[in-house]
């Protein structure tokens, strides 16, 4: 067992796990912080991919300016514990073994179509892919797309003061 | 095994991506239901850049960066959301917030 494949099955469990967490922490925080956890088990699964620019953008978007925007929105709301809501039986008995199929099904579609694609298996070890391809990409094929985005950031900018404005 | 294959990570992708829906699901507290959603969009990621590497496109390294923005984006507009229906309810259950149930 080499030391990547070793690292794999690590942080695919750290990411697991702190999906589950998200999923039983009772309180606001606790979700957010064990969400940052899988997004940086992430940023490292995406290093032993070889997309080193994705993984620097996880931890620097993700990981430091989406999460710092959600736990400072769960300090200003002052959020506590969540209510204990009694689920309804349609979602014990009909919920979980539907949510279950869903991931057999997509992790059984999604490991069947690669190996199909018979691109799948083993990937050239030394294929890391370098930030220059990957800028060149960005900026001539999808330049467009580009700028269109910061627009969009923009107006999401706009739009979140216009309705984060308190109303006199 | 020298080299993870690639449906391993597409199966840990699609495992996260159903933990993200039963968050969404089950969760009543209107920020982590926000965060459910993130979680999906972090287990599509990983398996674009499962693909990418697999079939050797640059192309699907360029759509996760766009995902990353509209994330960011909406991250920031839902948040804004989230505060005015505070305003207007003082509370976070999803439950509370009934005004188009029948």
């Amino acid at each position: 067992m080499t030391l990547s494949v070793f690292l794999f099955f690590a942080f695919a469990a750290v990411a697991v796990l702190g999906a589950l967490l998200l999923i039983v922490a009772r309180e606001p925080i606790h979700s957010a912080l064990s969400l940052i956890l899988v997004m940086i088990s992430l940023a490292v699964l995406y290093l032993l991919l070889g997309a080193e620019f994705i993984a620097a953008v996880q931890i620097i978007v993700y990981a430091g300016a989406i999460m710092v925007l959600f736990v400072f929105v769960i300090m200003l709301l002052n959020a506590g514990e969540e209510e204990r809501t009694d689920w309804s039986k349609l979602a014990k008995y009909a919920g979980v073994p539907l949510g279950l199929i869903l991931v057999l099904a997509l992790a059984y579609w999604m490991a069947r179509s690669t190996i199909a694609g018979s691109a799948g298996a083993a990937a050239p070890a030394s294929a890391a892919v370098s930030t220059r391809e990957l800028s060149e990409q960005l900026f001539r094929t999808y330049l467009l797309p580009f700028e269109a985005t910061s627009i969009l950031i923009l107006i999401a900018i706009l739009g979140a003061l216009v309705l984060a404005k308190r109303e006199e | 095994m020298t080299v993870v294959p690639i449906s391993y990570y597409l199966v840990l992708s699609a495992v996260l991506f159903g933990l993200g829906v039963v968050a969404f699901v089950f969760k009543r507290n209107i920020i982590t239901i926000f965060m459910a959603i993130e979680l999906m969009l972090n287990a599509v990621n990983l398996a674009f850049v499962a693909f990418a590497r697999a079939y050797n496109q640059l192309d699907a390294l360029v759509f996760v960066f766009f995902v990353i923005v509209v994330a960011a984006a909406e991250a920031a507009v839902g948040l804004a959301i989230v505060i005015t229906i505070v305003q207007n309810r003082q509370s976070l259950n999803v439950e509370r917030v009934n005004l188009l149930k029948l």
